[in-house]
């Protein structure tokens, strides 16, 4: 199911977000370090990395979260350069955070416009600014079947109703809504159990047949290896290995990432 | 699932044999309280009806014959018009997980604003009186930029307004009491909220003799607070800043990072309780007949009272305004109806007290079942 990936409308050999050269020092901390990154079109690309290995830095300068220093940003072969995540996500670069970024006390229709509210056609939504409530309802419940996730059988219950599995489901679905170019996923399966990692990954392959490409950052290497395409390992600021999970083993990738063993040379960006 | 012995075993053996119910939904245990519980989590308004139909039951036992005249509603409904408002713009507050201690203030400033340049001061009434609509906007346009740009807590902003805004008062007021004839004299508008309506005689005016409505009186502020409260429900319920303002109570950053801006959500939520305060005082103006500087200097904690008995809870991001009517409801009937009793004003201050404990306490017993 992994292996074949149906193509979307954007080749595989296309990248789809590129970087090239970034650099983040914060005070004497030097964050990103030359750091590249190539995403290609209806891939899975896994982001590993250690503990402050500058990962997450990375991954903010790609939304939009952090401004780098310098180098340079490409979406689509287009130079782009975002000063704040609404910005990326203007670009089709969605995010689903791993605090998921939810208000507990919405509904599940809420919680996918929010922000994005769509408003009555005519007078109603011109001048009262009236809700296009039902088109909301209707529209969420259709992204969630998508995805598998319509045992939900209200889509007007509180997110705070739901398990944490589905939470994650409900966010996952509002980046595949509205995320045209990229779904940037930051440890979507840490806070879970093992039956609804299960459900996420599902997800995430599911998202991938539509043929969006994914980047996935995860601490969780079965996971990594299960799903993802290529893996991208971040080392000391910077991208040290990219590499295929068929050709490589967890361990290998633990070992690079670690420094325990040198990066493959065969396999390059 | 449960053959799984170690969570890695479980994920290697891939997808296939993965578990094919997708995201299953767990009955949480069965049981009266739990139910209770859950029943009161989706429907947290129907806890002020309650509480305000036991009331009534109770207070038509205890002053027979007093308390259930129609007479008798009309003056509880007098009585809350002016917290009801207040707490209408308290709600829109609150929402947001802040506070609001100077809607008191804001409405009395307001109130002089109107009255004494209308009548001190002879403007005509059609600019005194957007003037105090303005007055009433621009102090909490103030709160909510101090909130938003100073990042300070909204109780010490208001607690400090309170002050600013009561001092203002003073120094514009003069201290001086604006009377009733001479309001009349000078702009008779600003009393209109308090023209008594007489249902009954307007469906006799039609030819209609619905005499269930004998005894029924009414005023226009109750009106305008009736159209307040549903202007604000539909701007909450139906709009898209509403829905900005419970996102921004409930977890700003998760509203932030959904794109909203939740500063200019906030700046919005005072201002608009601000203005919301100057109308509380054309209704002020229309119950006392004209303006005195000390009037309603228990506003405050009233209004707060109302929300909070009305469900809506204090760490923002759920209630409602049907909530805050029925618990600015709820505040009136009690006191008229301790106060019908024969029992002393005291024990209306002891009650009201009782009533925000055990609704607080609900709040957080509700709030359980999220977590």
């Amino acid at each position: 199911m992994s292996g074949e990936a149906v193509p979307g409308e954007v080749s595989r050999a296309e990248p789809v977000l590129q970087a090239r050269a970034l650099n983040k020092r914060y005070g004497r901390v030097v964050a990103l370090d030359n750091a590249d990154f190539d995403l290609m079109g209806g891939e899975i690309l896994a982001v590993i990395g250690d503990n402050g290995a500058g990962k997450s830095t990375l991954i903010k300068a790609l939304t939009g979260a952090v401004i780098p220093d310098t180098g340079e940003i490409r979406l689509n072969g287009e130079p782009v350069s975002f000063r704040s995540p609404i910005e990326a996500r203007n670009l089709g670069i969605e995010t689903v955070y791993q605090n998921l970024a939810l208000s507990p006390a919405l509904s599940i229709a809420d919680n996918m416009f929010l922000g994005r509210e769509k408003r009555r056609e005519g007078w109603l939504g011109r001048y009262f600014r009236l809700l296009d409530r039902s088109f909301m309802q209707k529209a969420a419940r259709q992204r969630l079947s998508e995805l598998g996730l319509m045992t939900i059988q209200n889509i007007n219950q509180p997110v705070e109703t739901l398990s944490g599995g589905q939470r994650q489901g409900v966010a996952v679905a509002r980046a595949a809504a509205f995320g045209s170019r990229v779904v940037i996923m930051d440890e979507p399966t840490a806070a879970l159990g093992v039956k609804e990692s299960r459900k996420v990954l599902e997800t995430i392959l599911r998202l991938k047949e539509r043929g969006l490409p994914i980047v996935l950052i995860s601490h969780n290497m079965p996971h990594v290896f299960e799903v993802a395409d290529r893996i991208h390992i971040h080392r000391l600021g910077k991208r040290i290995a990219v590499i295929d999970p068929k050709r490589h083993s967890m361990s290998d990738a633990v070992a690079i990432m670690t420094g325990a063993m040198a990066p493959p040379s065969d396999e390059a960006t | 699932m449960s053959d799984n012995a170690s969570g890695s075993a479980m994920a290697e053996r891939g997808l296939k044999d993965a578990d094919q119910t997708v995201a299953s939904f767990e009955e949480p245990e069965h049981g009266l309280i739990r139910r209770t519980q859950g029943f009161l989590h989706r429907f947290p308004t129907s806890i002020p009806f309650i509480v305000l139909l036991i009331g009534i039951v109770i207070f038509s036992f205890a002053a027979p014959g007093k308390f259930l005249a129609p007479f008798n509603f009309s003056l509880i409904l007098q009585q809350v018009t002016i917290i009801a408002i207040l707490g209408v713009a308290q709600t829109l507050v609150i929402l947001t997980a802040g506070i609001d201690l100077s809607v008191g203030v804001i409405m009395i400033l307001a109130s002089v604003v109107m009255g004494r340049t209308a009548v001190v001061y002879g403007v005509p009434v059609e600019i005194a009186f957007p003037l105090g609509l303005l007055a009433g906007f621009a102090c909490g346009l103030v709160n909510g930029l101090i909130v938003t740009k100073l990042r300070l807590p909204p109780f010490i902003v208001t607690l400090g307004t309170w002050s600013i805004f009561g001092a203002l008062n003073v120094w514009y007021s003069k201290s001086e009491t604006i009377r009733q004839a001479d309001m009349q004299e000078a702009a008779p508008f600003l009393q209109w909220t308090g023209t008594i309506l007489r249902p009954y005689n307007f469906f006799a005016s039609l030819g209609l003799d619905w005499s269930f409505l004998k005894g029924w009186v009414l005023n226009y502020g109750s009106i305008v607070m009736l159209v307040v409260a549903a202007i604000i429900w539909y701007v909450l319920n139906r709009t898209a800043f509403g829905r900005h303002v419970y996102a921004t109570g409930d977890d700003p950053d998760a509203a932030r990072l959904s794109g909203i801006n939740t500063d200019r959500t906030l700046i919005a939520v005072y201002a608009l309780a601000g203005f919301i305060c100057a109308i509380a005082a054309w209704v002020l103006i229309g119950r006392i007949g004209g303006v005195s500087p000390q009037a309603g200097q228990t506003a405050n904690l009233d209004s707060i009272t109302a929300v909070v008995i009305g469900g809506t809870s204090l760490f923002g991001g759920r209630g409602s305004i049907v909530g805050t009517l029925v618990g600015a409801l709820i505040v009136g009937v009690f006191r008229n109806g301790l106060a019908l009793s024969g029992l002393e004003l005291l024990w209306q201050d002891f009650a009201v007290g009782v009533l925000i404990i055990v609704a607080v306490t609900i709040d957080q017993w509700i709030r359980k079942i999220s977590a």
